[in-house]
């Protein structure tokens, strides 16, 4: 229990202190210099950082749809054959959980640039699919595990055919996994630096390459502490609410 | 009829399979591929790769500047596994042995730093080590550091660091593995004269090897493949080949040296995956790992 307390003391302790920078008047912290909602006024007035909010929108949005569905489908096949293509499936959909991102990154870069695609948003789509699969994949097939085959061939007994089947009864009970995978996909995306600073072209800056190069070069490390606090809340927000929705839907 | 069914059944494998496959055939096993062909490239004067062969790649990586590179790496991706197994481990145990409603407030406490965005958690070290930070303050405060102390840009900012961003890794799997094991084991084994010590060690562990183990791939892997966190908190003293690949990527722009590099990691993150996997489907019906539903 010791070490659990400690533990998460050592979680939390950088990251209040980070909140509680984001309203200290002092350049550096370190000083209490007095409570200011000046760093925040600088955040909302910095428009590089609302484009690349859009840019990382976009491709979040864009590529967890789009790996859910790839995810999804890959979580069926896995689960419902056992084929030597399926273990040549997991293997192909388990490696790039375990790859480090400079690696996927590094490799999605020279593939693209050999395969004369322009660096931007569409390379940072497909890398941000690419990783995505994989994560989707897993949350369903661990639903999947605990679901009940008798369902589908009642409903094929009941003469459902083929489309109603999916439809109306497979979906609507994967919908819960497909729902958690996705909310990991899109974390994920939103979250991605390394890879995504590999793939990106001029005009492409995602939020996570802007904080980057803020930290780098700016002085004003302030706003990122407010920036920080912002994105904070809204994971916290986004964590709560899913640990309820999940534990409704249990009981 | 039997035949016309088992067709259907592998054109609907087909059909499912097909769109995940190809496209990670296409966007990650060919730019694996990608990597080590270009590795076998040589430079080109303008930043590109040029044609034909050559081997000159892999005869600067003997360079002797990479054996301190690659030590360190290595070293500080060991001690970062071991060092958070050795925090996953009493963690595990107590969230699986506490009340059910602590322990559903416990892993939201453990998960949020997870979902939390990672250059914001890196960022937040970078302010307390700061020359002008709460940390470093607070110890030239209590007489424990000097003034002029630099607490950023060393080996001990990485190596703590990286142990911050990968301890929730290394605690889930644990405690997945805990909250399945059967603890009257341990109560038998106490009856039995076993020493709690004892009991802990040669029942408790071995009964969540297979959460270790997968503890063990998620950390080590992506540690040696960091390049962020030596980035920022390391600077030149503290560089990993994480570093030195994206050098070579953006500074340099030598495409066929960071390729090289890039191969030689990508081969020394296969060889441990390799054995854990091979570790966990040899462990797979061993009792005490699996329990029967």
């Amino acid at each position: 229990m010791f070490t659990t307390v400690l533990v998460l003391l050592f979680f939390y302790i950088p990251i209040l202190l980070l909140v509680l920078n984001s309203f200290n008047a002092a350049r550096f912290g370190g000083q209490w210099e007095g409570f200011t909602l000046d760093w925040y006024v600088r955040l909302f007035n910095d428009g590089p950082i609302w484009t690349a909010l859009r840019n990382t929108l976009i491709i979040a949005v864009s590529s967890t749809l789009v790996s859910m569905v790839l995810g999804t489908l890959a979580a069926f096949a896995l689960h419902r054959y056992n084929t030597r293509l399926q273990r040549i499936h997991y293997t192909l959909i388990y490696t790039p959980l375990v790859v480090p991102d400079i690696l996927m990154g590094m490799s999605l870069l020279l593939f693209f640039v050999a395969a004369g695609l322009q660096l931007g948003l569409t390379t940072i789509f497909l890398a941000h699919v690419s990783f995505c699969i994989s994560y989707v994949a897993m949350v369903v097939l661990a639903r999947l595990q605990d679901f009940d085959f008798s369902v589908i061939e009642a409903s094929q007994d009941l003469g459902a055919g083929w489309w109603d089947t999916t439809w109306r009864v497979l979906l609507p009970m994967l919908a819960p996994g497909i729902a958690a995978g996705g909310l990991l996909a899109f974390t994920l995306s939103i979250d991605d630096f390394v890879i995504t600073f590999f793939v990106s072209g001029p005009g492409s800056t995602t939020l996570p390459i802007r904080i980057y190069s803020m930290m780098k070069h700016s002085r004003n490390m302030p706003i990122i502490n407010a920036l920080s606090t912002l994105l904070l809340v809204v994971t916290f927000i986004a964590v709560w609410s899913s640990q309820r929705l999940t534990r409704e839907k249990r009981t | 009829m039997n035949h016309l069914a088992a067709k259907r059944k592998s054109l609907t494998e087909w059909l499912v399979t097909t769109p995940s496959f190809v496209w990670l055939i296409i966007f990650f096993v060919l730019p694996t591929i990608t990597i080590f062909a270009i590795a076998f490239r040589p430079t080109n004067i303008d930043g590109g790769i040029g044609g034909g062969w050559t081997l000159d790649t892999w005869r600067s990586l003997a360079n002797p500047n990479y054996p301190v590179i690659v030590w360190r790496t290595l070293r500080l991706s060991v001690a970062t596994t071991f060092i958070c197994l050795a925090f996953a481990v009493p963690c595990g145990y107590f969230m699986a042995r506490v009340r059910d409603s602590w322990r559903q407030t416990l892993l939201l406490l453990v998960v949020v730093p997870f979902w939390t965005n990672f250059l914001v958690r890196v960022f937040a070290w970078r302010e307390l080590l700061h020359p002008e930070g709460w940390l470093k303050q607070g110890l030239v405060f209590l007489g424990l550091a000097s003034p002029d102390a630099q607490l950023l840009y060393n080996e001990y900012a990485v190596l703590l660091v990286l142990i911050y961003t990968h301890l929730p890794f290394a605690i889930l799997p644990v405690y997945a593995a805990a909250e399945k094991f059967d603890f009257r084991l341990m109560e038998a084994a106490r009856d039995l004269g076993a020493g709690a010590l004892r009991a802990f060690w040669n029942v408790f562990i071995p009964g969540i090897s297979r959460g270790l183990l997968t503890a063990f791939l998620v950390v080590f892997i992506p540690a040696l493949g960091s390049y962020v966190i030596p980035d920022i908190m390391g600077g030149p003293s503290g560089e990993m080949i994480g570093n030195k690949i994206a050098q070579r990527t953006f500074s340099d722009r030598n495409w066929p040296h960071a390729s090289g590099l890039s191969a030689l990691l990508t081969l020394a993150v296969l060889g441990p995956m390799v054995v854990v996997l091979m570790l966990q489907g040899r462990k797979q019906p061993s009792p005490g790992g699996e329990k029967k539903t």
